[in-house]
């Protein structure tokens, strides 16, 4: 038996006795960033296959909602950090060894080119829109002709934005539960997920939902298969890594993973896809409120729990 | 030049007068603390060991709160030393996530504070405040590139080791064993 105690009494807050440093902000941010960027995706992938009249809720109408959905993960960014006042040092510094750089980088990037994509179908909210301004007339007709740039610049900074919401936890191999690379390809996939089921609840024509239910049911299953892999990988791994999948497999996280974010998030909304596309009549919202759910639910578990895997200290006496 | 500390584990009695020196000398905020002392029990009754450990930042010549930084407010100075400075710090909690030993804290004023090797007094000469005030003198410090340095001459003569040196990140905080 092996047994560390703090003598001194260290007790730093938010640090001891669990790492407690990211709250909700963190989380709430990774999904809403994971949402937008799953919309900003499918409405670039959309324009750029010419499929806009076919499709218009997703390449016209869901994008509307990322500019709020990227404002208030910002908002949520701007709580989290305790130095408030020199939040700009973020834009004076390019770290290319920073997750959190690339992430604020992006953003920089993909706000306002979702500002952007909006103020181009604005008319399709509004139809009697006016600029008012000239130069704000030249600057839309600007980018309407280059309309196809815009699209690219979002299709690609959309997936940067989706993957880098995992790949800013997994770049912590102090938290063996984070330090895995599977993190970014599952939020991404997650991110999509959650957008699919945005584009759900917002579209009105029966061959885009459809369409979507299919595409969610496809990324539901690679997010299983990636939660998986991520496990089987933890328990081939070394201790603490073996130790990080344990809290999830008869740990204090394993009710709420496998509830709320496997069965309620995936599964259950998963039965309900299937069953709607098998023409059972089933709200289309109730599956898409799971999923954005589940989504919400994965990233505050993961934040959360990752913070109580460590390499010191374990609380936990480990029989040699 | 590559400044590292030694702590003799047979020596130590865990007084905790390095914590309090440390909190007197850089004036680190009520209730929070850079360095700290670690007791360990090994074994099984009655064959058991103890260790005890004085601990604080590793000051990692791979050091993975300086590469996650998004400001470069943390930062490592000649010797090896990892600082960090609280005008570019904006206080987002990624370099206190990344550090495998938990040795950085959230200042109440908002940046991230963490052990500086006392470096205000290193450069007067003097040796941090911990090694300088430990009652049995089981702190040893100095430059590793300078064979003759306390911590050189320690580390040749005695077994020693570092704190998970697995987690890559190695670290210039050795204890003697």
């Amino acid at each position: 038996m092996r047994e560390e105690i703090i003598v001194s009494g260290r007790m730093n807050p938010m640090v001891d006795p669990l790492l407690n440093i990211w709250h909700w902000q963190i989380p709430l941010y990774l999904f809403l960033g994971g949402l937008a960027a799953g919309i900003l995706f499918f409405a670039a992938l959309y324009f750029i296959n010419g499929k806009e009249k076919e499709y218009p809720s997703v390449v016209r109408m869901a994008p509307f909602i990322t500019p709020f959905l990227l404002i208030l993960g910002l908002i949520a960014l701007f709580i989290d950090l305790r130095h408030k006042a020199f939040f700009w040092q973020l834009y004076v510094h390019i770290r290319l060894q920073s997750p959190m750089s690339w992430g604020a980088w992006t953003l920089m990037v993909i706000t306002p080119v979702s500002f952007i994509w909006c103020a181009l179908h604005i008319r399709d909210l509004f139809p009697a829109w006016d600029w008012k301004f000239t130069w704000l007339k030249d600057l839309e007709q600007f980018f309407n002709r280059n309309k196809k740039a815009v699209a690219w610049v979002m299709l690609l900074y959309s997936i940067v934005l989706g993957i880098y919401t995992g790949i800013l936890l997994s770049a912590f191999n102090a938290r063996p539960l984070w330090n895995t690379s599977i993190l970014g390809p599952l939020f991404l996939a997650s991110g999509l997920s959650a957008g699919a089921a945005s584009i759900l609840i917002l579209s009105r024509k029966k061959s885009e939902r459809k369409l979507f239910a299919k595409i969610d049911l496809i990324l539901i299953g690679i997010e299983l298969f990636l939660i998986i892999h991520m496990f089987m990988g933890f328990l081939a791994s070394t201790q603490v890594q073996i130790d990080a999948a344990k809290m999830f497999l008869g740990g204090p996280y394993t009710m709420s993973f496998w509830i709320f974010v496997v069965i309620l998030g995936m599964i259950f909304p998963a039965i309900l896809e299937i069953m709607e596309l098998r023409r059972f009549h089933i709200p289309a919202i109730l599956p898409a409120i799971l999923v954005l759910f589940g989504s919400l639910m994965l990233r505050l578990i993961v934040v959360h729990a990752g913070q109580a895997s460590r390499w010191l200290y374990l609380f936990e006496i480990h029989k040699q | 030049m590559r400044y590292a500390m030694a702590v003799d584990t047979k020596k130590c009695v865990g007084c905790s007068d390095c914590v309090v020196a440390c909190q007197t000398e850089n004036k680190v905020p009520i209730g929070y603390c850079r360095d700290w002392v670690v007791e360990v029990i090994d074994g099984t009754y009655p064959q058991l060991e103890a260790e005890i450990r004085s601990e604080r930042c590793n000051h990692c010549s791979n050091a993975p709160c300086v590469r996650c930084c998004p400001t470069g407010a943390s930062h490592i100075v000649n010797g090896g030393i990892v600082l960090v400075t609280p005008g570019k710090c904006i206080g987002c909690g990624a370099c206190i996530a990344s550090c495998p030993y938990d040795a950085r804290y959230p200042h109440p004023e908002g940046y991230v504070d963490k052990c500086t090797f006392c470096q205000h007094r290193i450069v007067k000469g003097m040796i941090p405040a911990c090694a300088a005030v430990c009652p049995t003198r089981c702190i040893y410090f100095g430059d590793l590139d300078d064979p003759n340095s306390d911590v050189s001459v320690k580390l040749k003569k005695r077994k020693s080791k570092t704190l998970i040196p697995e987690a890559g990140t190695r670290p210039q905080l050795y204890f003697l064993i």
